[in-house]
């Protein structure tokens, strides 16, 4: 077991470096972007004076180089600073979008993981028959269709025709738990159709792998039913490349998800990070990227540890 | 009575549809005209405002950065927002005139270089203060002050002095200014407690409504404030949501989740108004889509080219194709009719040959560059190349460059010779012509230096004869349009929508969309 312990050390220490490194690169980003955070505060009715002293309010005047330690400095510390644009406590805002997003991040994995490796059982189970043609022509079609037009046509139907669900999403505090999850169920289940394919194909694909050795054979001559040898000895055996590709489409949900915020009107990270990007608020753009990077950086890490501990091999290396 | 019978009876009641129509259109229904008018007169009674409710809008244009200071609103949100909590001294009246709000009354000097503003007796602040001649001068004090970071503060560079007597507040300018109460409508200028100086954001005003739920850029929910002064907010409640995506905005629309939208893109405005129980309303206004380019800057310079440009446009055809009609035609000057002393010139019309011939005259050779961006105003790359086009027919050839979004405001409007951009338009022509034609403005974005122009510009802001006035300014847009580098094809209309739930629509209201955006405390929601 120490070993795991080491290596669990040695994960999140090339995490934590990962994360500086890519702050850096969000900085340098932001700062090579034309146009400036004062400019594109007062927009088009600027006038030379209100930019100059926007500018010299918002502290644009120091260089780049102490603006950056400056913010290093206060994240170390916890504090991830205030809005130039809005003057907002950034961990706040963040706070109550971030919640908004892991909610909806949580509902559509919670619905998609689970169909999707269900689905790539049965696929194994009949394949080359018809059931595993139409699931694979299924989500294929649906991961081949860009997903704002597929938001476009659930709104259509179930909002604009049905209404059965809103087609404007926007949650809030006082709305009960029953209400949300009616609220949000029209992306939740554009979300599930689009990260569907991916995962189980994956699924399909790892368990065929193990499908050929030959222990499968042998529970085969033992008389074992079919979809129970898959169940019990090919999908564990599969479990690795299948939890990376859960992983990475998870957090495709938690980063990625920002066409549909805006279809839908959801207020979650993405809208808030692009916001902020068209006014150049590099405090706001900074933190959102550290979350991002964080939670990629995270389940990456999760999928790793967790095929090492499936995987005896990599337990154990030589 | 079934469901088109009462759609008919609701629009006739509200203006929509003449009586005559309305008998002929429920005789097609199997009514008889007898019947058809006391039904009429009985929904006439009902259509007066109704009180309470929640009336629900999604607007386009709100951000998660937007700020409650209105020193820096820009978007149709914030203003928006500012309408619900605050009020300005005066406002404009549907018709292009003025009227009181926090200020009950105001005059002039004489010479117009001295205003008096007398503040409403017994207006209070929504958290009970009463509003003092103080609040006022304090609120143009931050506005125009040397810190200040207001968008208003071009309006107020000419105030010499602000000062305070009893409920009057006394403006002194260095120059007579006769439209100074205009400049006082300005939405950035509503008077906030001691000026709004210790908190800006607080959004404390004297406006019909408070603001209770503030998500910015999300939802914002306002309740009615009870101690409002005047008639305006018949909801109770009214919930902003933005939605700045335009399909899902009309979705909301047609959904029924909010029945008063803005800025309904004209390409789908046909199909929204077939959708039972909604309203597409266009609105004429002073917002125009422009070409501009640096008259000061080579090749644009050249009298001739620009001529050859301002010919080579087929106005027509942009207002067609890119407002899907929905707009008007320009005649390369920023006026049109929505302004009170416009006098109407002969309009330029797409001309070939007189293009061909400026163009050879001017000795240009090459391609003529042009920057243009989906944001610098909806469908404008589409309005390039027919522009494009229509240069052709010329024999002029122009280069479009496709300039990224992101940065446009910054990098290319009012910083490259050539672009495509666009103005909202302004209550005045003084305001209009100070903005962007003065010699010495701000954003004098086609370097536009005439001194003839300054001259009668300044001479105008003086006269308070308004015949001589109207001439004056009939002369200066005759300028601009032989000289200047403005190309306007179109003068775009507002287009907004609204669902059968709500009533009280009034047409033509002059400023800006949704009624000058007074629409929500205007309208109200049928029982």
């Amino acid at each position: 077991m120490p070993l795991l312990v080491r290596l669990l050390v040695q994960r999140i220490a090339l995490g934590l470096l990962l994360l500086f490194l890519v702050s850096i690169l969000i900085f340098a980003g932001t700062i090579i972007l034309p146009g400036d955070v004062a400019q594109s505060i007062l927009g088009q009715s600027a006038t030379p004076e209100a930019l100059a002293n926007l500018r010299r309010e918002l502290g644009l005047n120091d260089p780049p180089v102490t603006r950056y330690f400056h913010w290093l400095g206060g994240v170390l510390q916890g504090d991830l600073g205030t809005a130039l644009t809005s003057g907002q406590d950034i961990a706040t805002a963040i706070g109550k979008r971030l919640g908004n997003t892991l909610f909806l991040a949580f509902w559509a994995a919670l619905i998609s993981v689970p169909l999707a490796i269900l689905l790539g059982l049965i696929a194994v189970r009949y394949r080359e028959r018809w059931p595993d043609k139409v699931i694979s022509a299924v989500t294929l079609a649906s991961i081949s269709v860009p997903e704002f037009l597929i938001a476009y046509v659930a709104i259509f139907f179930f909002s604009v025709r049905l209404r059965w669900a809103p087609s404007v999403t926007t949650i809030n505090d006082s709305m009960t738990l029953g209400e949300k999850l009616h609220t949000i169920s029209i992306p939740v289940a554009v979300l599930t159709v689009v990260v569907l394919a991916h995962m189980m194909r994956m699924t399909r694909a790892a368990i065929l792998n193990v499908m050929q050795s030959a222990y499968i054979e042998t529970a085969e001559l033992k008389g074992m039913r079919m979809f129970n040898i898959i169940w019990k000895h090919a999908f564990p055996n599969s479990v690795a490349p299948i939890v990376n590709v859960v992983m990475l489409n998870m957090a495709y949900l938690v980063v990625g998800v920002v066409v549909i915020e805006v279809v839908f009107t959801y207020p979650g990270m993405g809208q808030y990070l692009v916001d902020h990007v068209s006014k150049r608020d590099i405090p706001v753009v900074q933190a959102c990227g550290l979350i991002f990077a964080a939670v990629y950086i995270g389940l990456n890490m999760i999928a790793d540890i967790v095929s090492i501990i499936s995987n005896p091999r990599l337990r154990h290396p030589k | 009575m079934n469901d088109q019978l009462k759609y008919l009876t609701r629009r006739a009641a509200s203006g929509l549809m003449t009586r005559r129509e309305f008998v002929g259109r429920a005789g097609a229904l199997g009514v008889s005209a007898v019947a058809a008018t006391t039904m009429l007169s009985s929904a006439v009674k009902a259509a007066g405002p109704v009180k309470g409710g929640t009336l629900r809008m999604g607007l386009q244009g709100g951000s998660t950065t937007d700020s409650l200071d209105p020193a820096l609103s820009t978007n149709q949100v914030s203003l928006m927002l500012i309408r619900l909590w605050g009020e300005p001294l005066v406002e404009l009246t549907d018709d292009g005139g003025l009227q009181g709000k926090v200020a009950e009354s105001f005059e002039a000097s004489a010479d117009a270089k001295t205003w008096t503003f007398t503040v409403r007796q017994g207006l209070t602040f929504s958290n009970g203060q009463e509003v003092t001649a103080a609040d006022v001068a304090e609120t143009l004090d931050r506005h125009s002050g040397e810190d200040t970071k207001s968008g208003a503060l071009g309006l107020l560079r000419d105030i010499a002095n602000v000062r305070t007597d009893g409920r009057n507040v006394i403006i002194e300018l260095n120059n007579a200014n006769a439209d100074l109460p205009y400049l006082m409508a300005d939405y950035h200028l509503v008077i906030q407690p001691g000026g709004g100086k210790s908190a800006p954001d607080a959004a404390i005003g004297t406006g019909p409504y408070v603001l209770k739920d503030v998500d910015m850029g999300v939802r914002i929910v306002a309740e009615k404030n009870p101690n409002y002064w005047g008639d305006l907010g018949n909801a109770e409640t009214i919930e902003l949501v933005v939605i700045n995506d335009n399909t899902a905005r009309v979705a909301a629309l047609q959904s029924g989740q909010v029945d008063l939208i803005d800025r309904v893109p004209p390409r789908t405005a046909g199909l929204v108004s077939r959708a039972p129980g909604v309203t597409v309303a266009s609105t004429a206004g002073p917002g125009h889509y422009v070409f501009i380019a640096h008259v000061n800057t080579a090749p644009f310079d050249n009298q001739d080219l620009m001529l050859a440009l301002k010919y080579g446009m087929n106005r027509q055809e942009l207002v067609d194709k890119v407002l899907f009609g929905y707009g008007s035609v320009g005649n390369d000057s920023p006026i049109n009719a929505s302004y009170p002393l416009y006098t109407e010139f002969e309009q330029r019309e797409y001309d070939p040959d007189k293009a061909a011939h400026h163009f050879k005259k001017s000795g240009h050779d090459g391609p003529v560059l042009l920057r243009t961006s989906d944001n610098s105003f909806p469908g404008a790359p589409d309005a390039a190349a027919l522009f494009q086009q229509s240069l052709a027919g010329a024999g002029i050839e122009l280069e479009i460059k496709r300039e990224p979004n992101d940065g446009y405001w910054s990098e290319v409007w009012n910083n490259k010779p050539f672009c495509t951009s666009y103005w909202g338009g302004r209550p005045t022509q003084d305001q209009m012509f100070t903005t962007a034609y003065l010699s010495s403005a701000d954003w004098n974005d086609t370097r536009f230096n005439n001194e003839q122009f300054d001259q009668l510009l300044i001479a105008a802001r003086a006269e308070l004869d308004t015949g001589k006035r109207t001439q004056m300014y009939a002369d200066m847009g005759t300028i601009l349009r032989d000289e200047g580098g403005l190309i306007c094809p179109m003068f775009n209309d507002f287009v907004d929508a609204y669902t059968d739930k709500l009533g009280g629509w009034v047409e033509n209201v002059n400023g800006f969309a949704l009624m000058n955006s007074y629409a929500p405390l205007r309208m109200w929601v049928n029982a």
